[in-house]
């Protein structure tokens, strides 16, 4: 079978019981009729038996995906920044006292 | 004063034009290093804070004529000596000028009155200053190769926090003494006192105020108005991406042990003080927005695995930084109105920033005008 949108081969792999495709080009995957009801049928079967999560851990001890920042920090902080804009070079600040 | 840092190795900038002829002047007076011999010279900087020539492998930095002459040769001494091989590059001895005849008297002829002189203690005999032709003091150096601005993936984030660490953990009490103290908080002071002094548009925008109400929240030592708390860790003084360089492949002094090559340059504003100051350019430069999160969390993981205390025990490294980091926050935003409004032009980018984060300081949302021109769009 070839992928709809990049034309690469792609394969079928097992997922609980579930055939599905994925492209080895894009990495699309494509489900048969009835497979993502079958994928979703047994997520919700997991959650069900699955723990209660445990509580939030306290503030300023949990494992940080951004880093700590103070009140008067510029605003989006913690939001990542596209790759490509701004970060061929440095201000000039950062250069000198 | 202009306090930006004229370092060995800092980007290449012509000469100001005022001043071009009297460092036309300075260079063909200098004496041309035994390890430079044949280099054409090169002006890397010329500022009222530094003029740094470059002969070959090594360089000159010829200091600002106010800086303290004794505060600046303990600062030498301490940049020579070997506890700090692994984070600091170390100055070159410099030739002096022939000596006036010694007035020390002959061995056995001393009087009983007058102890004997101590033996010369082999770092402080070195001569590492010398005067140059227009009074000023010059030290020698390795030249290193800067960082480069227009490659910010390759910027040593890591390298910076561990040298920086490294700079940290050395024991006062082991270097050649006294040592002098760093200057952070009397800098925010003279930065504010250069935008009060600025033409009357800027000094009195609300951007100049929005600053100078900032500064009102900060304690009154960390603008110079108090003395600081007693604090004894060597520190930097003035920490920024210029400040280093990669270890020079000439010098006889390169030490595979330092951070990937790198190492820290300039000793102006080494000394005593509270190492948070040095940590605290680059976290004001996150909280600004000038840093990415994932580099600044390279560098402060660094600075902490290698043993660097400055950012306090937990996870939130603010409780230790924010005082300094919004110190040195007003320092940038006063001297960068400063600067532009002695130009005449608008404010950088990052300028700007550090101009908003003070307005966000005192609860101020939308960014002051600055009375300077307009700045263009990003």
């Amino acid at each position: 079978m070839q992928c709809p949108k990049c034309h690469a081969p792609m394969h079928t792999y097992n997922r609980n019981g579930v055939q599905i495709e994925q492209c080895s080009g894009c990495r699309g995957i494509f489900l048969d009729y009835g497979e993502l009801e079958s994928l979703t049928q047994l997520e919700s079967q997991w959650v069900q038996q699955a723990p209660p999560p445990p509580p939030a851990p306290a503030a300023g001890h949990a494992p940080q995906a951004y880093p700590a920042a103070p009140a008067w920090g510029a605003p989006h902080q913690g939001q990542h920044h596209g790759h490509h804009g701004r970060r061929r070079g440095f201000g000039h600040m950062l250069f000198s006292s | 004063m202009n306090t930006e840092s004229a370092a060995p190795g800092a980007a290449v900038r012509p000469p100001d034009v005022a001043s071009g002829g009297r460092t036309a002047a300075l260079v063909r007076h200098l004496p041309t290093p035994g390890h430079g011999a044949g280099a054409e010279p090169q002006v890397l900087a010329d500022r009222p804070d530094g003029t740094v020539v470059r002969f070959g492998p090594v360089v000159y930095k010829v200091h600002a004529a106010d800086s303290a002459p004794a505060e600046l040769a303990a600062r030498l001494r301490v940049a020579a000596h070997p506890r700090l091989r692994a984070c600091l590059l170390a100055p070159l001895p410099i030739a002096l000028p022939p000596p006036l005849p010694s007035p020390r008297p002959a061995p056995g002829s001393a009087s009983p009155h007058h102890s004997a002189p101590a033996a010369p203690d082999p770092v402080s005999a070195t001569p590492l200053l010398a005067p140059v032709s227009d009074g000023r003091l010059a030290s020698l150096w390795p030249y290193g190769v800067p960082v480069s601005p227009d490659d910010r993936e390759a910027a040593p984030w890591e390298a910076l926090g561990v040298l920086l660490a490294r700079l940290h953990r050395v024991p006062v009490d082991a270097l050649p003494g006294p040592v002098p103290p760093t200057r952070g908080p009397a800098k925010v002071a003279a930065a504010l006192e250069r935008l009060r002094a600025a033409p009357a548009p800027v000094a009195t925008s609300p951007a100049a105020r929005a600053v100078h109400r900032a500064a009102a929240t900060l304690p009154a030592w960390a603008r110079g108005a108090a003395p600081a708390p007693a604090t004894d860790h060597l520190c930097h003084g003035d920490l920024h991406l210029g400040q280093l360089v990669g270890s020079p492949p000439t010098s006889p002094r390169a030490d595979t042990a330092a951070a990937d090559g790198w190492l820290l340059i300039d000793v102006d504003d080494l000394g005593r003080g509270d190492p948070a100051w040095d940590l605290a350019r680059p976290a004001a430069w996150f909280a600004t927005g000038l840093l990415d999160p994932d580099e600044w969390t390279r560098l402060l993981a660094a600075y902490r695995s290698a043993g660097g205390t400055a950012a306090g025990e937990g996870d939130d490294p603010w409780p230790r930084l924010d005082v300094p980091a919004r110190a040195l926050t007003v320092q940038s935003a006063a001297s960068g109105l400063a600067k532009a409004a002695a130009a005449g032009r608008a404010l950088e980018a990052a300028e700007q920033a550090m101009v908003d984060a003070c307005a966000r300081m005192t609860g101020v949302p939308t960014a002051p005008d600055t009375g300077l021109p307009a700045s263009p769009p990003l």
